[in-house]
């Protein structure tokens, strides 16, 4: 039995998704979709649920419950068939140290079957790519982990698959080489390439498509960043100026009821709901040597917000 | 900047051989300062740490850290500065209050010193109700707090974090950065090294070393000032990439 397989479904389709280990329940009913052409950010902390998602959608795990297909194929019931068109880069993937870098490439071909007719055009246009072509001698163990992570990506990529799963692909790895890589997932997206990438890193939400913020086991938003954003229930005050300190220590002598104040390195925001409670912080900080300015929230925020919200509620746009 | 610097190199150095990891270092750092250390892969952050921690001999230039010089008085700079990284390592099979005691204990604390230390420490980690738990069980949130406690049960006087937020979530990274915060008012010289520029953000002043050398130094609005850069990402960009 196939699901939904017309032009129009998505290459990655998750519904109501449920999987415990023991007394633990890692996924307690997530939604997801992917459509091709796209890169769908998996944004949560370490223990939301990313990996086990990623790997019941793999095909690599086996959900308690919830439905899984893969460009119209049961992950569960046909996890071949899914892997033949998918391919996944764990968070810890195993690169050969001691192989180079086009020995590398070259095993994951034989072991993802890849004709030898075939092979020798694919690794050529996957070291073009990945602009590893003058490092193809150096032992795998020898790169620097941006290089890693990108013979990673090749190595994934080696069987032409249709659907990427990446989890945390760019943990521990500089802005440079992050930016690096996010340009090359860009690059697949506009081949037509389904991406789901995973990150516990906010500010790597504004690089996707669609971002599915996780919690939990739990999605607690999902839609374009944008969307996400402005899912932001309240409203931010940002205050700054040489009176932080007095700012601060007011704000902490005289707390507001639902007044929310956190610090940001040389800022603080003060969450809120309206305008009184605005001009009532305005007149608590006149004097202190601060400006007051309202701010659009960020992804982060709205995460912040809706975490603690009761379970089951999700923001959609 | 007048008295003693709590952490302080100049023309420090190292070399493996050929290569010049770091290469004439110049850093003052005051006393209650959050610092932010950044760099991109293999521009010598790690090797500059390790020199000031007193792991690595420098093979040129001098450097103070809490008052010690560092290739000199080691036994003394272990005992006056904290480390905590994102892999830290506790004993997971210990209880909150067992890890906080040994940590203590490595650094020579007495058993009533521990007690009242750890008495201070875990209410002010959030981590009282929990001191009897066995740290396997603790969420990650908890953990980090708790290894924070472990790298403070001394009293440090300065304190290195090499990506202390990695992997946690926003509200638990907030609580932390609160907590990092009442330290430095406290007078603990915070030193953090991270690839997560909106980690950047959170300290006073940071610098930005490319291939062994710092390349800038300053506030993060004064470094957004100064490069034109929206953010601090984008401020590491344009500094490392040009």
């Amino acid at each position: 039995m196939n699901g939904p397989a017309g032009n129009d479904a998505p290459a990655i389709l998750v519904e109501d998704l449920r999987k415990s280990y023991g007394e633990r329940a890692a996924v307690r009913g997530l939604d997801l979709a992917v459509a091709s052409g796209r890169i769908c950010g998996l944004i949560g902390p370490d223990g939301a649920g990313k990996t086990t998602t990623m790997r019941i959608i793999c095909g690599l795990l086996r959900p308690d419950a919830g439905a899984v297909h893969v460009l119209g194929r049961d992950s569960a019931r046909e996890p071949r068939a899914v892997r033949e068109r998918l391919g996944y880069m764990p968070q810890r993937f195993s690169l050969y140290p001691d192989l180079t870098v086009a020995e590398n490439l070259r095993f994951f071909a034989d072991l993802f079957g890849v004709p030898a007719a075939e092979r020798v055009t694919r690794e050529a246009e996957l070291m073009e790519f990945s602009r590893l072509g003058p490092f193809r001698r150096r032992r795998a163990g020898q790169l620097s982990g941006g290089m890693k992570q990108k013979l990673a990506l090749s190595c994934t990529l080696i069987h032409t698959p249709e659907v990427l799963v990446l989890d945390e692909p760019t943990t521990g790895v500089d802005p440079v080489s992050r930016r690096e890589f996010w340009r090359i997932l860009r690059e697949l997206a506009g081949r037509g390439l389904a991406l789901l990438v995973s990150t516990p890193y906010m500010d790597e939400a504004g690089l996707c498509d669609d971002v599915v913020l996780m919690h939990e086991g739990r999605s607690i938003a999902r839609g374009t960043p944008d969307e996400v954003a402005a899912a932001f229930p309240r409203r931010l005050l940002e205050v700054r100026g040489a009176g932080l300190p007095e700012a601060l220590a007011r704000l902490a002598a005289s707390p507001r009821p639902g007044v929310k104040v956190h610090r940001y390195g040389d800022r603080l925001h003060v969450v809120h709901d309206d305008a009184a409670q605005a001009d009532d912080v305005a007149r608590l900080l006149a004097g202190a040597g601060v400006e007051l300015h309202p701010v659009a929230p960020g992804i982060e925020d709205t995460f912040v917000e809706l975490m603690a919200a009761p379970a089951g509620g999700e923001a959609t746009p | 900047m007048s008295g003693e610097a709590a952490v302080f190199a100049r023309g420090l150095t190292r070399r493996f051989g050929d290569f010049t990891a770091v290469e004439s270092l110049d850093l003052e750092v005051a006393g209650g300062e959050i610092f932010g250390f950044l760099g991109a892969n293999g521009a010598g952050k790690t090797t500059a740490i390790r020199m000031l921690c007193g792991l690595l001999p420098p093979s040129g230039g001098e450097a103070r850290v809490a008052g010690c010089r560092v290739g000199r008085d080691t036994g003394a700079l272990k005992r006056r500065i904290g480390y905590m990284s994102q892999r830290f390592s506790l004993y997971e099979d210990l209880t909150v209050l067992e890890n906080l005691e040994f940590f203590g204990g490595v650094y020579g604390l007495g058993r009533a010193e521990l007690a009242a230390r750890a008495d201070e420490l875990l209410p002010r980690l959030g981590l009282d109700a929990e001191r009897g738990r066995l740290t396997g069980s603790l969420p990650l949130g908890y953990k980090q707090r708790l290894s924070l406690g472990c790298a403070l049960a001394h009293r440090p006087r300065v304190l290195f974090l090499d990506e202390p937020t990695g992997g946690v979530d926003p509200v638990a990274r907030r609580g932390f950065w609160d907590l990092i915060y009442e330290q430095a008012a406290a007078g603990v010289t915070v030193f953090v090294t991270t690839h997560y520029m909106d980690e950047a953000e959170y300290c006073g002043r940071v610098s930005i070393m490319v291939q062994g050398r710092i390349v800038a130094l300053d506030t993060p609005a004064g470094l957004k000032a100064r490069t034109g850069g929206a953010d601090m990402q984008d401020v590491f960009l344009r500094l490392v990439d040009a």
